[in-house]
């Protein structure tokens, strides 16, 4: 029987203290569409009650481990104690390809600054300094980013100080970031202060002209199992010209040269809207909302691309690809669909991947039940629709928001007024994302910022065919005899993205839904009621 | 190449760290409380401090690893901690139910000073701890020591908040296991068992951290040392402390408690420590070691004397925890084998001494390198200037073992890419036949794949 998802709702707030289950009921929402096209409300991107057992992290994790860590020739520094340093050091898969040999790559290197309780006491400033130059020394980057920790914040040390001078001093590019894991809520926050530093510090710092006719960037793609790498192929047999992506198999020149671009493609909304929202008032470069997970959504992605730049031989081109891909998909799609539709899916992860997700389930014939993000606000749910009426509160109000306006010499729009419109009348949402919601059944249950407790009672009470989550839900998920999907690392696998990406997300959700190992839980003799000794002849 | 940067020179470092040989306090702190039974470990700090330690240890171990965090916002950093401590321990009898909350600290709630003797008692004060129910904690700041610290610290917690002298001796020995796998702890207890010492073992993660797939998760899974047990350890006629680095602490403060005398021994890893192991227990149980043990002494001997050409004056580099470093060197000089460069990021003051002593004056050219800037950067640029035959060390290894083409044996801590480690023990003498399995692999293997058709062999 269907399992009630009102009654359910009840159920996961039944564990929590009165006023806690209060505030959390805000956050479970029972989804409806009305006629409008608007959803329910759903309160997100507040504070996890302690105690919880949350999937998220800290704000040096989105700053660090997000969305600078992926650019392989910009030298990170951790300034703090060494765990920081040493739990984000590889453990996200951004793959990424120098293109040759002699190239820098600093991904396999984890450098930090080992803050010791001397620099808890006297300042780690001094430290920090020496680290810089010992960094410079060895590997002479182009740049070097420094990321702060907790203490950092609370000793008072200055790192935009120290960049500043390191700047000056080492005559290359130095950045910090009041990456702080206390900050905000969730790694969220972290995407904003990253967003924010590399806007201030990198982009628009290389004037190297573009020649080429059809240039976007990609932004929220972190090339996690090499997605970004079958993307690009796509674009390259498209004729788009990628400038650079934020951030994955990505490049300090590439960021810095990114408002050449004519067109900012973004993917991950959640961790990088801010960077579209800021090139678009600086220098007139719109945006639109991609999806390059599902082959549907990679399709439309493409054509949405050549849509806006309104040529018809690369509307050609883009068709031709898609015709070329679809063979393949269309085969595989069947062939699972023989073994998983019908079969039930939940995903809890991410900012975005929640939402990418369900569209590749329903390609399989696969419905996705439940939903819910690990750090999404309330528009990666509702819709930008709503973005007027979230409520800022104190913890958002801490991360800096860019007041950004027209450059003085560069800000070109590259759509007038009159061809947005018609953009927009052609069906390309420009600077939208409708969320997840609108897209999902009604019924569904969505939830924000899963806490353990309820994922074991939304096992117990649904018992999907798989559910998706990270590496901390993943094993629990499993012992309870249900298979779990990473979708931050993939569980090493992948790539998802684009339509081979399609095909090995279809292949490997047909091979979990229906491996035989869950047949052999119990062993035999566990069914057995009694014993028979048997004689054996002698 | 992976590591393209790294270059045979070194430079004089003071500052900067680069490709770390050790990792936080917290971690350790963790997953010491992970081997308590009923025990919910919870990270007073930052949530990202809590998702990357049940992140590390759950990719090294392939099981849940829950653990609770107090979840600071920029408000608990400028005032404190405490508010958001009383609620979690609120929220976590009331959605979990643990007979344990164990509290680690963090860099950031030491650095603001939260006083966590103050704050559960005042927990306690305000009713929010259930009749029977405990709440203990230990302080792990980041920015001391080592994940192995944390380990010690939150295991000396464990000893200071619940054992109890109850003036009735009991005929027992405590065994610290240091920070071993579950399937060390469980052979540890299985050859006290079998050398007649009623053992009394804490902390152990063996059903914790290994436990069976029955279509159930166990939120708390059957193992863990039971509360009334570690209670009782104040009780016990001794303790051994296996490993200093980690289990020291404890046994001290059993002693300086509980009066309790106790014995530090290193891990049991490899032939000779495993002796003394088994020694130090026949000296309290006085009984004859069983033949089967014996046996398997035996076994582990004729393995080494029938194999010792592969082993044979072969260069070793490891890098790792301490305890685990010093035994694995006197291992390796059993097998012959030169251990010349020996890493580790953990600081703490005999570690050369100790390591010196497990050389004795078989490896003069041995490098012992500890502490700040001790790092696997460093490891690398010695490899680069002077090769080896075999790397050891955790996961992280592998980056070098490729650019420099060594072969490479996965030990220690962190193990991300690879099984077996939860499931077969490196201690005592099963424990080390499997190193040496391992270490034959790793040299055979590359053997195998460098011959030369003509002298490809078939027995070997």
């Amino acid at each position: 029987m269907k399992p009630n998802p009102h009654t359910v709702k009840d159920e996961l707030l039944s564990a929590l203290p009165k006023k806690s289950a209060r505030k959390r009921a805000e956050q479970i929402v029972v989804n409806e569409r009305r006629p409008d096209g608007s959803v329910p409300e759903i309160k997100a991107n507040v504070r996890t009650t302690p105690g919880a057992i949350t999937q998220r992290g800290c704000t040096y994790a989105g700053c660090k481990g997000v969305v600078i860590g992926p650019t392989r020739d910009i030298l990170s520094i951790t300034h703090g104690p060494i765990g920081c340093g040493f739990y984000s050091w590889l453990t996200r898969r951004n793959q990424t390809r120098p293109e040759g040999p002699e190239d820098a790559n600093y991904i396999p290197y984890c450098l930090s600054t080992d803050m010791q309780d001397e620099q808890i006491v006297f300042g780690g400033e001094k430290k920090l300094r020496a680290a810089i130059e010992e960094a410079y020394e060895l590997f002479h980057p182009k740049a070097i980013a420094i990321f702060s920790t907790c203490p950092v914040g609370l000793i008072g040390d200055d790192v935009h100080a120290v960049a500043r001078d390191m700047k000056e001093k080492l005559g290359i590019n130095v950045f910090g970031f009041s990456c702080e894991g206390y900050k905000g809520v969730s790694q969220s926050a972290g995407h904003h202060i990253a967003n924010n530093q590399l806007f201030k510090h990198v982009v628009g710092t290389n004037e190297t002209p573009r020649p080429e006719k059809f240039k976007i960037n990609l932004l929220g793609e972190y090339n996690i199992g090499g997605d970004a790498f079958v993307i690009e192929d796509l674009f390259e047999r498209c004729g788009i010209t990628l400038v650079s992506t934020f951030s994955g198999n990505s490049t300090y020149d590439a960021f810095a040269n990114s408002h050449m671009a004519d067109l900012n493609a973004v993917m991950c909304h959640r961790s990088i809207n801010y960077v579209a929202e800021m090139m678009e008032k600086k220098f007139g470069i719109p945006w639109i909302k991609v999806n390059f997970v599902g082959a549907e959504g990679t399709a439309k992605s493409l054509r949405h691309i050549a849509q806006y730049f309104n040529d018809a031989e690369l509307s050609e081109r883009v068709e031709k690809v898609i015709s070329d891909e679809m063979t393949d998909v269309l085969k595989t799609q069947f062939a699972v669909r023989a073994r998983c539709e019908g079969k039930t899916a939940m995903l809890f992860v991410g900012g975005s991947r929640a939402h990418h997700y369900q569209t590749l389930f329903a390609e399989m014939g696969m419905k996705t039940v439940a939903a819910g993000y690990e750090f999404g606000h309330r528009d990666d749910y509702e819709g930008r629709r709503v973005l007027p009426t979230v409520k800022v509160d104190a913890d958002s109000r801490n991360i800096e928001e860019l007041h950004v306006t027209p450059d003085d010499t560069r800000y070109l729009p590259r759509r007038g007024p009159d061809e947005l419109v018609q953009l927009e009348a052609a069906g390309l949402d420009v600077a939208g994302y409708q969320g997840m919601m609108p897209e999902m059944e009604e019924g569904a249950l969505v939830i924000d910022d899963l806490y353990h407790f309820e994922m074991e009672r939304l096992l117990d009470i649904y018992k999907p065919d798989i559910f998706c989550a990270g590496v901390k839900e993943k094993y629990a998920v499993q012992k309870a005899g249900i298979p779990c999907k990473q979708l931050h690392s993939y569980d090493y696998g992948g790539p998802y993205a684009g339509f081979r990406g399609a095909i090995n997300f279809y292949n490997e959700i047909d091979r979990m839904v229906n491996t035989r190992i869950w047949q052999y839980v119990q062993a035999p003799w566990e069914t057995e009621e009694e014993l028979e000794v048997e004689e054996i002849a002698s | 190449m992976l590591l393209r940067h790294t270059t045979a020179d070194v430079m004089e470092r003071s500052a900067l760290t680069i490709n770390p040989a050790k990792t936080c306090q917290p971690i350790g702190a963790l997953y010491a409380a992970l081997g308590v039974h009923n025990c919910l470990p919870h990270s007073h700090g930052s949530q990202g401090c809590c998702a990357y330690h049940r992140s590390t240890l759950t990719r090294h171990y392939k099981e849940p690893v829950m653990a609770g965090s107090s979840s600071f916002t920029e408000g608990s950093a400028v005032f404190g901690g405490q508010a958001n401590l009383l609620q979690a321990i609120t929220n976590m009898f009331a959605m979990y139910n643990p007979d344990i909350i164990a509290v680690h600290t963090t860099c950031l709630s030491e650095t603001i000073g939260d006083d966590l003797v103050q704050i559960i008692s005042k927990a306690r004060e305000e009713g929010k701890v259930p009749p029977g129910k405990h709440v203990i904690h230990a302080n792990t700041p980041s920015y001391i020591g080592s994940h192995v610290t944390g380990f010690s610290n939150m295991v000396k917690g464990i000893v200071t908040y619940l054992a109890e002298n109850s003036g009735r001796k009991r005929n027992q020995v405590n065994i610290i296991p240091g920070w071993v796998e579950p399937s060390d702890m469980r052979e540890v207890r299985r050859l006290s068992r079998a050398m007649g010492v009623n053992c009394n073992i804490f902390p152990d993660t063996s059903d914790v951290m290994d436990a069976p797939q029955t279509g159930r998760h166990e939120f708390y899974p059957r193992g863990g040392a039971p509360i009334e047990e570690i209670r009782h350890s104040g009780d016990s006629r001794s303790t051994l402390a296996l490993g200093p680095t980690a289990s020291e602490a404890a046994a001290l403060k059993l002693e300086e408690k509980c009066e309790v005398r106790s014995e530090v021994l290193e891990l049991p890893i490899g032939l000779v420590a495993t002796d003394r192991f088994i020694n130090a227990l026949r000296h309290r149980s006085g009984i004859r070691v069983p033949g089967f043990i014996t046996d398997e002494r035996g076994r582990l001997v004729d393995m080494i004397a029938d194999m010792h050409q592969y082993f044979y004056r072969k260069r070793v580099a490891l890098f790792g925890d301490p305890d685990q470093l010093v035994s694995l060197t006197e291992f390796l000089v059993t097998l012959d084998m030169r251990p010349v460069y020996i890493v580790t990021g953990t600081p703490g003051k005999r570690f050369e001494t100790r390591i010196r002593e497990a050389l004795g004056d078989s490896v003069p050219e041995a490098q012992i390198r500890q502490g700040p800037q001790a790092d696997m950067f460093l490891l690398h640029q010695m490899i680069k200037k002077e090769g080896v035959d075999l790397l050891i060390g955790n996961t992280y290894g592998k980056y070098i073992a490729r650019d420099e083409d060594i072969p490479f044996v996965r030990f220690g801590f962190p193990i991300l890419d690879r099984v077996g480690h939860s499931y077969f023990p490196t201690v005592a003498y099963m424990g080390a036949m499997r190193l040496a399995e391992k270490i034959l692999s790793a040299v055979m293997d590359r053997q195998d794949r460098n011959a030369p058709e003509e002298s490809f062999e078939l027995t070997m």
